[in-house]
């Protein structure tokens, strides 16, 4: 009898999901959410398998086939290298996510690291970091990230820097408001009155509690950092020729409006479609995550 | 209210003293002697020891930032190292041709944004308020540079409707009074000219309003349905009145408070987007200003245009906080 009830018991906690099958579970119902990440991990296949499968090499010049339409042996046309623009645009994939992504990780590493500083110990650390970012958001981000290029130099490498560091405070400030709600809980208490040293509490206990939110505006900044690294090449700031970085592909395409359009059209709708991913997957995890920032 | 004004002034004090020093950093943090990067490798000794001592590169950090800060309270702003002009006197054409097209993007924005809204929250789940909600959500991830380069490609290229670039017609130029274009053809009463100046606004404007837009349409709809649905909306409909006159003059004023935040968070990303508008449409202002300083390692230029983009940033989110009261006077400032 007894051992039937224990039984049914477990069969019971079986049933309850975690918290990430439950999100899981959430995001599912959203179709616009589910469209989003089909578009996200086409692009990243994309990214990662495209190379290998394009028609030809990304910097392989043809001259008789200048500004050529799109047709059946270049589907998206060819510039004014004759370099084809279908093989450019996958590769060009390849160094947006990568951009894309590390920025995010580097701002969600050293937000992290002061945002739990800031919320944690409060008083003057919380002080002298909050007012820097402040600061930092004072500035409108992509003249931000101007100005850090303009010091470092034009290149892909500093304009990656540059994304990572204007999306420091964005990922600080929500951090450090979620570890000071965290702090105050009941669990945290225990953890400290068993004599739990600090940064034990902060590795195992605040970091993983405070991810969720970081999860959801990390997704949103990844669609951001990929339009900011495309306005930084497109500036000449960014990636330098002959890389087939979209924001530079569509600076160059400039002076062929007229004659060959297409040019510009498909390194945009390359841009537009990631961003649109990312950012339709990213509401469709902050609704699942974290019903309470549902608009 | 005027103590919160006081508060919020004395509040901004750090903040503004921040920004002038990142700003101020951006010479410092060149890697190598500053002086000879900003010259080039062929530039003499002496051409390097006079912008070193230009540029107060000789003193310690904080005499430089205090001098730095002095000059900015006289309103020494720099001198540009390209024209050898004061900032400050040649800066103005500049920001007021940024003002306009701001302005110009804000109005369509605001305009097509709420009425979109409206009339999707009127006609929920119509097929009007999925179209709009799809177009929003586009929107809001079309890169703005692309966008303007498509309006160029379209409606000049293609349509040859509306000018490529530049800000008026160069053999007919306007009469410059205050820098606003559009004002400025009105006090010389040229209409033609007007509607010159208008055309030339409408391409960059539109681009860079399109972010807002969709960005206001998809922030404001949930304010917008939850106002339709509330009990005083229902109370004006059962007493007879119109649903137009119910939207526009009930609905509208409770659902606008949202759309104010987001307006001021906007324009940090309006002054942003202006710098890759103005670069495609050939828009002197202050983002092209910056711009063209950048490649001509102009830095006292590159300072300043970002010290005074960021102080206007920051001034519009502190208006846009005051105005909250005005509209709602539910807010109190204490």
């Amino acid at each position: 009898m007894a051992e039937t009830a224990i039984k049914q018991e477990q069969a019971e906690m079986q049933k309850v999901a975690g918290p990430w099958k439950e999100a899981w579970r959430g995001f599912r119902k959203s179709k616009v959410a589910v469209v989003g990440m089909g578009i996200v991990i086409f692009f990243i296949l994309l990214a990662i398998f495209g190379p290998l499968l394009t028609p030809q090499g990304i910097n392989e010049q043809n001259l008789s086939q200048r500004l050529m339409p799109p047709s059946s042996s270049n589907w998206m046309g060819t510039d004014d290298f004759g370099r084809d623009i279908l093989s450019r645009v996958v590769y060009g994939a390849r160094i947006s996510l990568w951009v894309g992504f590390l920025a995010v990780i580097g701002s969600v590493v050293v937000g992290s690291i002061l945002g739990i500083l800031a919320g944690y110990y409060g008083r003057w650390v919380d002080t002298i970091i909050s007012r820097i970012f402040d600061i930092m958001l004072a500035f409108p981000s992509i003249l931000l990230a101007i100005a850090v290029v303009s010091v470092l130099g034009p290149s892909l490498r500093n304009a990656l820097i540059a994304i990572a560091i204007i999306n420091v405070p964005n990922f600080g400030r929500l951090i450090r408001s979620k570890v000071l709600s965290i702090k105050e809980d009941e669990y945290i208490m225990s953890a400290k009155a068993i004599g739990m040293k600090d940064n034990r509490i902060l590795v195992s206990h605040i970091l993983p509690n405070s991810m969720a939110p970081v999860i959801v505006q990390g997704t949103l900044a990844i669609a951001t950092a990929i339009i900011e690294a495309a306005a930084l090449g497109f500036l000449g700031l960014g990636a330098q020729a002959p890389s087939p970085e979209w924001g530079k592909m569509l600076a160059d395409s400039r002076s062929y409006l007229t004659n060959a359009p297409w040019t510009m059209i498909f390194p945009g709708v390359a841009i537009m479609l990631t961003v649109l991913g990312f950012n339709l997957m990213g509401d469709g995890l902050r609704d699942a995550l974290d019903p309470r920032m549902k608009s | 209210m005027l103590h919160y004004i006081g508060r919020r002034l004395l509040q901004l004090i750090p903040v503004l003293l921040g920004m002038t020093f990142i700003v101020f950093m951006i010479i410092r943090a060149i890697p190598g002697d500053p002086a000879q990067v900003i010259l080039g490798q062929q530039a003499s000794e002496e051409a390097i020891k006079a912008l070193r001592t230009n540029l107060g590169l000789d003193n310690p950090w904080y005499i430089q930032y205090f001098d730095y800060l002095k000059g900015l309270v006289t309103g020494d702003l720099g001198e540009s190292l390209r024209t050898r002009t004061p900032v400050v006197d040649e800066v103005w054409p500049y920001l007021a041709a940024t003002i306009e097209l701001s302005l110009f993007a804000i109005i369509i924005a605001v305009i097509i944004g709420i009425n979109a809204v409206i009339i999707s929250a009127w006609f929920q789940n119509s097929w009007f308020d999925y179209l709009a909600m799809i177009i929003a959500l586009i929107g809001v991830s079309m890169p703005i540079f692309w966008l303007g380069l498509m309006n160029q490609w379209i409606f000049s290229i293609e349509l040859g409707i509306l000018p490529t670039t530049g800000r008026e017609n160069v053999r007919d130029p306007v009469d410059v009074i205050t820098g606003f274009y559009v004002i400025d053809t009105l006090i010389a009463g040229d209409f033609n000219q007007l509607s010159t100046v208008l055309k030339h606004l409408v391409l960059p404007g539109t681009a860079l309003a399109t972010i807002p837009m969709a960005i206001i349409a998809r922030m404001t709809r949930s304010s917008m349905l939850e106002v339709m649905r509330s009990d005083y909306v229902r109370t004006a409909r059962s007493k007879g009145l119109s649903m137009f006159w119910v939207v526009y003059k009930h609905a509208l004023k409770n659902a606008i408070i949202p759309v104010l935040t987001i307006i001021g968070l906007q324009m940090g990303l309006l002054l942003g987007g202006a710098i890759l508008t103005e670069t495609i449409f050939g828009w002197p202002g202050i983002g092209r200003y910056i711009y063209e300083a950048i490649g001509f390692r102009d830095y006292p230029v590159i300072q300043s245009g970002i010290l005074i983009v960021a102080f206007i940033f920051v001034m519009i989110n502190l208006f846009v906080d005051l105005l909250y009261g005005l509209v709602d006077p539910r807010i109190k400032y204490d």
